[in-house]
């Protein structure tokens, strides 16, 4: 019984900030509410709008766009760096490149968002740096360019998470070994086929950890698009997490904003389940 | 092993660069934070006559004194308690396997990929109806819960690899289960406790959303909040935004640099086990 106890204030606080919250959400999301007035039951008509209006399923489609940027990118890019870095990465220069490449994540979000909208914007780094090689022409604000913000937003989030997939596979790699590569080399393997049939499936595990990670980042994306460009322009960059707090805390639109909610839930979890699941696999 | 010459350079040459793309956009702030407030410089340009003033000016604009006691508090509410509960469930549900730890484990689990934003809302109807609205207890409570799913499966994961022998032989001292616990074994899980505090310290100094619900005040908020409100204030006067960022940043880049090898191990840790 004793053990009990030990668990019950870690039930209790989750319970009450985590779970019965969780229950509400649902429960509003049946409700049409202002958030001050008398509430009434709609049903499911909050989640016909959700997936029915661009504005609302627009911004799950925001999400998957960020997905490539978020994920794709940092995952691809961490895979190709690490592999080339694999056996620099000690001593000196590694310990010193952990430690800078961590800073991302060490950093709030939001500071992130503000240092690259500075980049980014119209006298910033970025189009200095465009001007100074010849490519003057195409410098704008890109987070106020209608087609480009998306990506924009993109380049701040992989910039976020790249560093910390690098680390998270470069340490896969640590534990790989090396007589493999050394044997694929006597047989004449070269580095594509090197990294196709050794790396990647030894780092099985980590390349799963990491595109959970960064997939959970893109869905739940908040506090960069927030700083960065509050869903503009446009609606270009809206995404679940803006559009919810938006319905809720500024349009008064409780029940809508729940619905967008309790689907956001959904999704991350059918999205970060299957992932889970192969990576945890043994390799046949 | 066989390493080619021009192997080893291109990946120094590569690594080198990620750090550059790293840093440099810090640099840009900071060469940015000294030019005259108010102007629109260029990118990244050191100024004729860097104005250090402005960091001085923008830690008395952003109330970084108030601001630094205000986030600090928030992190010693959250943080130890956090970490003794989940310690506590870990060592019952990893350790001691009572009855019905399978299933407790899952109802944990169930929280560990929930997105902030799909509980924010009846958060915020709760905390106001608690009377916490506008208060640090409005971020420290809620976060508290929603550590929990991380904390439990982070210390559970530690429970399950110590050896039950060691039980055993206290029990047949006469130990109670509190005995058991507090002597034995929360000295031995103190690595893991203090990867899983490192962690949580970072989450709770960085957390921005709660803050923005929850707190109007930016002197009650965590820094990220306070870094919020103050981009929403200066927006328009570059050098002394980027120089408030800095300062607001500065006790985090610190902190990490001096821990440098505790935060990485830990992060890398947690990613891997989340």
């Amino acid at each position: 019984m004793a053990g009990w106890l030990f668990v019950l204030p870690a039930l209790v606080m989750y319970g009450a900030f985590v779970l019965v919250p969780l229950a509400i959400t649902l429960f509003y999301s049946t409700l049409r509410w202002n958030g001050i007035g008398p509430w009434e039951f709609v049903g499911f008509d909050n989640y016909t709008k959700t997936l029915t209006d661009p504005d609302l399923y627009g911004t799950i489609i925001n999400a998957f766009k960020l997905m490539f940027f978020f994920s794709f990118v940092p995952v691809a890019l961490g895979l190709l760096v690490a592999s080339l870095i694999r056996r620099v990465a000690t001593g000196a220069l590694g310990s010193a490149a952990r430690t800078v490449l961590f800073l991302p994540q060490v950093i709030p979000l939001v500071a992130a968002g503000i240092v690259w909208s500075w980049l980014l914007s119209k006298n910033g780094l970025i189009n200095q740096v465009l001007s100074a090689i010849g490519l003057g022409d195409i410098t704008r604000a890109w987070l106020a360019d209608f087609g480009l913000a998306l990506p924009a937003v993109g380049v701040i989030g992989a910039w976020v998470l790249l560093g910390l997939c690098t680390i998270l596979l470069l340490t896969g790699m640590s534990k790989i070994d090396q007589a493999l590569y050394e044997s694929a080399r006597l047989d004449g393997a070269n580095a594509w086929q090197e990294f196709r049939s050794i790396t990647v499936p030894s780092l099985r595990y980590e390349i799963g950890v990491c595109i959970t990670v960064t997939v959970i980042a893109s869905l739940a994306a908040f506090d960069i698009i927030y700083i960065s460009t509050l869903g503009g322009p446009g609606t270009t960059t809206a995404v679940p997490g803006l559009e919810i707090y938006r319905l809720a805390f500024l349009g008064r639109n409780v029940g809508v904003a729940s619905a967008l909610a309790v689907v956001l839930v959904l999704l991350v979890l059918v999205t970060v389940l299957p992932i889970q699941r192969l990576s945890r696999e043994e390799p046949a | 092993m066989i390493v080619g010459r021009t192997e080893v350079w291109t990946g120094r040459l590569l690594l080198i660069a990620l750090m550059a793309v790293t840093i440099i956009p810090f640099l840009s702030v900071f060469t940015t934070a000294l030019h005259r407030s108010g102007t629109v410089p260029p990118g990244l340009a050191w100024p004729a006559d860097p104005q250090w003033g402005n960091f001085l000016e923008a830690f008395e604009q952003a109330h970084m004194d108030a601001l630094l006691i205000s986030s600090v508090i928030i992190v010693v509410g959250v943080v130890p308690a956090s970490v003794v509960i989940a310690t506590m469930a870990g060592f019952a549900i990893g350790h001691l396997r009572i009855p019905g730890s399978r299933w407790l484990f899952l109802l944990f689990l169930v929280g560990l990929t929930l997105p902030l934003v799909g509980i924010v809302i009846p958060l915020y109807y709760l905390v106001r109806s608690l009377g916490f609205y506008d208060t640090k207890l409005a971020i420290i409570l809620p976060l508290i819960g929603l550590y929990m799913p991380f904390g439990v499966f982070w210390m559970r994961a530690h429970f399950l690899n110590m050896p039950t022998e060691l039980s055993e032989a206290a029990r047949v001292d006469g130990a109670t289960t509190a005995e058991l616990f507090w002597r034995i074994h929360v000295p031995l899980a103190l690595p893991a406790v203090s990867s899983l505090a490192i962690l949580l310290g970072v989450w709770t100094w960085n957390q921005f959303l709660l803050a923005l619900v929850l707190v109007e005040d930016p002197t009650e908020r965590t820094m990220a909040g306070a870094l919020g409100a103050f981009q929403g204030q200066y927006a328009t006067d570059i050098p002394l935004l980027s120089a408030g960022s800095l300062v607001i940043l500065a006790p985090t880049i610190i902190v990490f640099l001096i821990f440098q090898r505790q935060f990485v191990s830990a992060l890398l840790s947690g990613s891997l086990k989340g």
